[in-house]
């Protein structure tokens, strides 16, 4: 599903946060990313979205050769990928469920398919009953379930999460963990980022850990 | 490495290939993905529910597409009427922008128009030599009048000039004191133009004075001709000062468009970061520009029917003064559909020009 060679990341001002990375991900797999801050790992999700192209290496997901992707073929590819971002990315301007419906407006489905998608999606995240409010006036971890239902509304393959429960208490995080996991389930590929080392003894899952941009771990336990 | 088992979404909506292919490869890349063996059920209601029906038809693309087309030039003309003083502002200096070589224009138009009026009462007098006998003049007068180019000949012989003179001067003791009759044989000839060109004017010059009984020949409409010269460099000018205000509408809408995209940054960044393309994005800035011309340009057209009405009453005085039925001429409709429509298209310009420059560097980070 995901797979990296050799792939460095040298920022234009030099700095390399990203070197030598090497791991591959299976179709359907759950893993976390880790490391301290600064480590690179949202760089390493940015590359996977296309936001940074990598300085060196080849970078393959779903078939599809990163290095050799023209610009005009990224929004297609970011389709097929959720992302749930540290800040929400919500658009408060509109209600939620306009948020959620936005991948959906751009891929071009109808009218009445989004309005079901869209109460399913948030349905999901337990917030059907608020489809109308805007997200401003929700609570940080309400934003946070919005952020994912947007994520999750096109039926991605992939899910890429950064930091997705970063400012949540344990309680929230377990919840929004077992919507990850509920999504996994059914075969979605999830790359979480995440330093709470309570949760990924929790999870139990794979584990890749970057240390000043290199990946010195990979495996379930630490 | 290609997803091998049946996913959750592998009879999703985007059944294109992640790659960038067109929405019309999507049908058949569809029909094929749903080929694969069903997941098993999913565990929530939510996910079943979509999987039932999820491939994006063609038609729907297409109806999505110009859903997408009404909703941004809905959306971006709300946008301009929810800060009205703001877009008024814009509007205004569009107008004016527009009004400006608009309303010269059609003051040379105007001009150009009376320049034609004028030409068809114009003579040319030609004076013949003192010696020539009425005999011999009415003799020219019925072969000149039977010229293509000549639409009237008149003969006023030196008796009844004098006797004209002697009317409309009040001279009349004067005149009589005179030995001898000082005044010309006088043929007054009407050309007749089709469109006034310079060369037939001097050619027939040219062949009345070809007759040695013709001393000389006066062309009274040829300040007209000047005047007519002077309209078409005046209508030139124009065109080059709706050019340079044209270049000014572009470089107010940019910035304004601009603003706008700095505005939605976070909305391009987000729409950008879940799939949307250029040209989606691009949209509803497109639809802005468009509106600013075209409610510049309506905004023109209230401002020159008002300065027309203004004008027209007092040249109608004039003209009814001078006993001409001269009228003043405004744009028409289909000229103030054009006005509009040119404007409109400026902006739509203006907003091309500044998305492309400012759009396209907003990527997510
Ligand atoms: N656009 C950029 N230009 C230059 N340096 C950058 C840029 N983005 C990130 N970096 C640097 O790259 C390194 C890795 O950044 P990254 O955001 O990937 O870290 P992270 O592991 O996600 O950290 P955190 O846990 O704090 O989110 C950091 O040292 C950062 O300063
Ligand atoms: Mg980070």
């Amino acid at each position: 599903m995901i797979r990296f060679e050799n792939v460095s990341k040298r920022y234009d001002n030099g700095f390399e946060s990203l070197s030598r990375i090497n791991f591959a991900v299976e179709p359907g797999e759950m893993l976390f990313l880790t490391g301290h801050s600064g480590a690179g790992k949202s760089t390493l999700m940015k590359l996977i979205m296309q936001m940074e192209r990598p300085s060196n290496g080849q970078i393959t997901v779903d078939g599809h050769d990163l290095n050799r992707m023209s610009n005009s073929q990224i929004p297609y590819y970011r389709r097929n990928i959720g992302v749930v971002f540290q800040n929400h990315q919500l658009l408060f301007d509109r209600s939620v469920f306009d948020n959620v419906a936005l991948p959906l407006q751009i891929a071009g489905l109808s009218h009445h398919d989004i309005g079901r998608r869209v109460r399913a999606a948030l349905d999901k995240v337990s917030l059907l009953e608020k489809e109308r409010l805007n997200p401003i006036v929700l609570s940080g971890g309400e934003q946070q379930r919005v952020g994912i239902a947007r994520a999750v509304v096109n039926k991605p393959t992939m899910l890429l999460a950064d930091e997705p429960t970063g400012n949540l208490d344990p309680e929230l995080s377990e919840e929004i963990m077992t919507l990850f996991r509920q999504f996994n389930e059914i075969g979605v590929t999830i790359m979480i980022a995440s330093h709470d080392v309570e949760l990924l003894k929790r999870m139990n899952k794979r584990i890749l850990g970057l240390v000043e941009g290199k990946l010195v771990h990979d495996g379930v336990l630490w | 490495m290609k997803s091998k088992r049946p996913s959750v979404t592998g009879n999703r909506p985007s059944t294109r290939p992640s790659t960038g292919a067109r929405p019309s490869t999507g049908a058949s890349r569809g029909a094929s993905v749903t080929r694969r063996p069903e997941r098993a059920p999913a565990p929530e209601p939510a996910r079943q529910q979509g999987a039932v029906q999820s491939k994006i038809r063609l038609a729907d693309k297409f109806e999505a597409y110009f859903a997408h087309h009404s909703t941004s030039a809905i959306d971006s003309l709300v946008r301009l009427l929810e800060s009205p003083f703001q877009s008024l502002m814009t509007w205004l200096v569009i107008a004016i922008a527009v009004a400006i070589p608009a309303a010269l224009y059609i003051g040379f138009a105007n001009l150009q128009h009376l320049g034609e009026t004028w030409e068809g009462s114009s003579q040319v007098s030609v004076f013949l030599r003192p010696e020539t006998t009425d005999a011999r003049a009415e003799e020219m007068r019925t072969k000149l009048a039977t010229r293509a180019d000549i639409a009237k000949v008149i003969y006023v012989s030196p008796a009844q000039g004098l006797e004209e003179f002697k009317a409309q001067s009040g001279l009349g003791e004067v005149v009589d004191s005179l030995e001898k009759n000082p005044l010309p044989g006088t043929l007054l000839v009407t050309p007749r133009l089709q469109n006034g060109s310079d060369a037939a004017i001097t050619s027939l010059e040219q062949s009345l004075l070809a007759d040695p009984a013709v001393a000389d020949v006066r062309l009274d409409m040829q300040w007209v001709k000047r005047l007519q010269q002077l309209m078409v460099l005046g209508k030139k000018m124009v065109f080059g000062l709706g050019g340079l205000l044209a270049l000014g509408v572009l470089l107010v809408i940019g910035n304004t468009i601009r603003l706008a995209i700095e505005n939605r940054r976070d909305e391009i960044l987000v729409v950008k970061l879940v799939g949307g393309t250029d040209s989606y994005v691009a949209r509803p800035f497109l639809y802005t520009g468009l509106w600013y011309g075209i409610g510049g340009g309506l905004l023109a057209l209230v401002i020159l029917g008002i300065g027309f009405f203004w004008v027209s009453s007092t040249v109608n005085q004039l003209a009814a003064l001078y006993q001409s039925n001269f009228r003043l001429q405004g744009l028409g409709f289909f000229g103030s559909m054009q006005l509009v429509l040119l404007a409109g298209l400026t902006g739509w310009v203006g907003a091309w020009i500044a998305v492309f420059k400012h759009l396209i560097q907003i990527q997510p980070r």
